[in-house]
């Protein structure tokens, strides 16, 4: 069988799949680039210089969104991935076919919804709420918008897990909490992890929503990137680009570890 | 019992999160859209929409949404294919998910020193001689961006698609006689319409509803829906049609799932 898969990759599908790659790397590659470039523009590269990192260390004002943008996505991920576990079990115990798909519905509605119906809808929620725009307005929606994806990769984890080990550890004399903690949790824990790592992405990675929520004053990377790039060309957002590349690339060898071990594990269980 | 009490006490977050977040969001838009920008309740709103300003706009959002999301398929599938044939696919595919995973305005602003005067196309193209090209703020360079954008999108499902596939089906095929155009056309491709199906779902209605790339990248020149909608609440602060143009995006946005529509739901 192996044999069959291999004799089918043509010279063609390589290269075709090589010039998908150049043309997906190639633009990252590209601002990179250019943020060692002395001159000042993303077209000639007069001489090598590390000038825009070191700007990029001193802007007080960068590094304070910096830090917001984190804070955003960390405590956001972090309740979004609570609330989504325990949407998780709901939908989990619901007996009721028809129940558990309209709150499945309900739940992937903010999923299809386009970012700028969530952001315009949120806008006029926290302005009735009388929430003001700012941190607290940006946390809320993204907690909002992260709630549905951990829900999703939780539930398969959940449907998965054999009913009988549920059994067994009531017969045993578990008690509800105990089964939640013992067997569940341990159970579900690649799915929890996976769930917070996309909320924790999706946040670091969201403009729309944020730039209808966020009101003056308050800002993260994106918004502020899109407000930098609306203005022109800067070589601090190379070399911030640069920085946050790594930043993506540690932060997808730890999800891609994460799942290998899961897989390994959920294989470990199945034999 | 005890098992019903637990049951609700999860339910209390989640079904907080849905009131909230997910049920009243869209009544409190269809509220607004029956409001006048001076606040007075209105049906001038809809009667706007439907005039040939709207109407227009809404057709060339339809047309360009429908552009992005053929460019990305014709792309997306033989990747996908190809993808499947590889040894390390799941290496592979997780290569060409990795750049969705990078900001996104990171990428916008790539583009518009990629595309810019000086940039790499257009020395290219002023050392065949043909001469500096405009090429930022054109309906090409939008229409590139936006599938360089949505093709990581288009390519997963399919992939998954393709890799349920058996590969004894394939062989069955080709025992039979069919060439390799007729195993695609009457046997692979019909059996991953799903995979296209949440393919094209996953980019038109984004599609539909992209403003921040018409800024950065159309330069204004093109006006979707969703930057219409951005225009009237974040700009011109007329609420009401912001939400009409909302409601009726919402209501494209069923009709589109209805259509593509699949039993098996793969997110």
């Amino acid at each position: 069988m192996v044999f069959n898969m291999e004799r089918r990759t043509t010279p063609f599908a390589k290269m075709y799949l090589i010039a998908i790659f150049i043309i997906l790397y190639a633009p990252i590659f590209f601002l990179i680039f250019y943020s060692f470039n002395s001159g000042g523009t993303m077209s000639h590269f007069k001489g090598f210089t590390l000038d825009w990192y070191r700007s990029l260390l001193d802007d007080k004002r960068l590094l304070i969104i910096v830090l917001n943008t984190f804070a955003i996505a960390l405590i956001s991920a972090l309740i979004a991935t609570i609330v989504g576990v325990f949407g998780a079990l709901a939908i989990y115990s619901f007996k009721k076919r028809q129940t558990k798909n309209t709150v499945l519905s309900l739940n992937n509605i903010l999923i299809v919804s386009p970012d700028v119906i969530m952001g315009a809808s949120f806008l006029i929620l926290f302005t009735i709420a009388g929430i003001h725009l700012g941190f607290m307005s940006v946390l809320l929606s993204h907690i909002a918008f992260s709630i549905p994806i951990v829900v999703l990769l939780v539930l398969p984890k959940l449907n998965e897990m054999q009913p009988s080990l549920i059994d067994a550890a009531k017969d045993l004399g578990a008690t509800e909490w105990q089964v939640l903690t013992r067997v569940i949790f341990p159970y579900i824990t690649p799915g929890i992890f996976a769930g917070f790592f996309m909320a924790l992405t999706y946040s670091l990675d969201d403009f729309a929503v944020t730039f209808f929520v966020t009101g003056n004053g308050f800002s993260t990377l994106s918004v502020e990137i899109y407000s930098l790039a609306r203005r022109g060309i800067s070589l601090n957002i190379n070399a911030l680009s640069t920085v946050l590349f790594l930043f993506t690339m540690i932060l997808i060898v730890i999800y891609y570890f994460l799942q290998q071990r899961s897989h390994v594990k959920t294989m470990g269980v199945r034999k | 019992m005890n098992n019903r009490k637990m049951r609700n006490l999860f339910m209390i977050p989640y079904a907080l999160w849905i009131i909230l977040f997910v049920v009243t969001p869209i009544i409190l838009v269809a509220y607004y859209s029956f409001f006048d920008i001076e606040g007075y309740f209105s049906f001038a709103n809809y009667k706007k929409f439907f005039t040939p300003v709207y109407l227009k706009m809404t057709l060339s959002s339809f047309w360009y949404a429908f552009l992005i999301t053929f460019f990305s398929l014709i792309i997306a599938y033989p990747t996908a294919l190809f993808l499947t044939r590889t040894k390390h696919k799941q290496l592979w595919l997780l290569l060409i998910i990795v750049p969705s995973w990078i900001n996104l305005l990171l990428k916008a602003y790539a583009f518009i020193g990629i595309f810019g005067k000086y940039g790499p196309p257009n020395q290219f193209l002023e050392w065949l001689g043909i001469g500096t090209k405009q090429i930022l703020f054109t309906d090409f360079s939008f229409i590139f961006v936006s599938v360089y954008i949505f093709i990581p999108f288009m390519i997963l499902p399919i992939f998954n698609a393709l890799n349920e596939l058996p590969s004894s089906i394939m062989d069955a095929a080709t025992d039979l006689g069919a060439s390799k155009w007729t195993t695609f056309k009457r046997v692979i491709f019909p059996l991953t319409i799903d995979g296209v199906k949440t393919g094209c779902q996953i980019v038109f209605i984004p599609a539909l509803s992209l403003f921040m790339l018409t800024r950065l990248i159309a330069g204004n020149r093109v006006i979707t829906l969703g930057t219409a909608i951005e225009q009237h609440f974040l700009v011109t602060q007329d609420w009401g049609m912001g939400a009409t143009i909302a409601v009726f995006l919402i209501i494209f946005m069923f009709i589109i799932m209805i259509l593509t529509g699949t039993r098996k739901r793969g997110v």
